[in-house]
């Protein structure tokens, strides 16, 4: 039991650190350049991006246990209506649960679906043949790392912007700029895992 | 004689002038994430080619049956089918490059550029033109691809398609084909381009402002 617990202590880890989806595996760049301009909208859309990627996590282990068997060349098709579906469910709920939570997140929510974070994690998820509480742990460190990095860029790009930036690095290039540094800062947590082993 | 004009103008647009990546910022996850050799950045752009005219073809020719209030449903749908396709091939003809990309070929399907194209031109446009932007973007695209690749791979492995470019005495930079290079990379040559911008608007400007003067 002990040796489990830790078992998914590291998948955690490893997902929201290691191998951040943001900063290593470059998933999700277009929300991370489109809303990490404020700190408050990074915020809520990191915490809807673990929502549905909580959900996507478990209608992923149903499809691989009971659908894809039968029907492998199905997967990539299979995914990406549930990813649409769920985000259509999150939608539904909190109109009806939170409508102040729903308003706030305005358009951020609908463009979850074209997030490939998501559909990663469904991949990743897959290849490694996690099973149901391995792939929630899984769902949730992988959104916990991507929150983490959005939250970070978008505190730095605000203060950047009161700061004098070269007029032709100003935007887009400043901020793939800041993200490597902090893709430089995140490839030291790689050493955890080679002094656990 | 203009319609085919018209044509060329298209083609040529998604090149350089709208290049997908470098002046619309799109696709960066995959422009990013496999592209530190030059050889994995031929082979995505080839299946994202594949994926983006298919797909253009497929859209446009049911552009007339396909309902406005499903539309993005079923756009995504038929792209996940040409990704398929793409994947399975891909694993079939050259498995060792599909094993090296890993996940990043099914991605495709949720690359912003195939589905933006189906939004904004292939829903609106006939067959033939769609086919053509498609083949510029998707060409372009894969411009963008290649060339951050062939950066990376001569900066961190001195080689471009695996052919050694850099002197024996050449100390290869790891870091640019570790992620934070992908970051640097498309930073360095976004600045770039800006500064290409700039400097053409500023020659511009003073070009019109002697030709005030000499009047």
């Amino acid at each position: 039991m002990s040796f489990d617990a830790l078992n998914l202590v590291w998948i955690f880890i490893a997902a929201s650190v290691v191998n951040n989806f943001t900063l290593a595996y470059f998933l999700g760049l277009c929300p991370f350049l489109g809303v990490s301009g404020r700190l408050d909208t990074a915020l809520r859309l990191g915490l809807a991006t673990i929502f549905v990627m909580l959900v996507t996590s478990v209608f992923a282990t149903m499809l691989n246990t009971w659908v894809l068997p039968h029907a492998p060349y199905l997967r990539i098709i299979a995914f990406i209506v549930v990813i649409a579906s769920a985000v259509q469910l999150v939608e539904t709920i909190m109109k009806k649960a939170s409508p102040a939570l729903f308003r706030a997140l305005g358009i951020y929510l609908p463009l979850i679906t074209t997030n490939c974070a998501i559909l990663g994690l469904a991949l990743f998820q897959t290849n490694r043949e996690y099973g149901l509480v391995e792939g929630i742990v899984y769902a949730l460190g992988a959104g916990a790392g991507f929150t983490l990095a959005l939250i970070l860029i978008a505190g730095i790009r605000e203060e950047n912007d009161l700061g004098k930036v070269p007029k032709i690095m100003k935007g887009a290039a400043m901020s793939f700029l800041i993200a490597g540094i902090l893709s430089l800062a995140f490839m030291g947590f790689a050493g955890l895992f080679s002094s656990a082993a | 004689m203009k319609r085919a004009s018209d044509l060329h103008d298209t083609f040529k647009r998604g090149l350089w002038r709208d290049n997908p990546v470098f002046i619309a910022l799109l696709g960066l996850c995959p422009a990013l994430a496999v592209t530190n050799s030059a050889i994995n950045g031929v082979a995505l752009g080839a299946a994202s080619t594949f994926v983006l005219i298919g797909a253009s073809f497929l859209v446009s020719s049911f552009r007339g049956l396909i309902p406005r209030q499903v539309r993005i449903t079923t756009f995504i749908i038929i792209i996940a089918t040409f990704v398929t396709v793409a994947d399975l091939v891909l694993a079939a003809i050259a498995p060792a490059i599909h094993k090296e990309l890993g996940a990043f070929i099914p991605l495709i399907v949720c690359n912003c550029l195939i589905l933006g194209r189906q939004e904004a031109f292939a829903f609106r446009k006939p067959v033939k033109e769609s086919v053509t932007d498609a083949a510029g973007m998707s060409i372009g695209f894969t411009i963008a691809l290649v060339l951050i690749g062939a950066i990376r791979e001569v900066l961190g492995n001195g080689t471009i398609f695996g052919l050694t470019m850099m002197p024996a005495t050449f100390e290869p930079w790891i870091i640019m084909i570790l992620p934070p290079g992908g970051f640097f990379t498309i930073a360095l040559l976004l600045a770039f381009l800006a500064h290409l911008k700039a400097r053409r608007e500023a020659r511009a400007a003073a070009s019109s402002e002697s030709k005030e003067v000499i009047r």
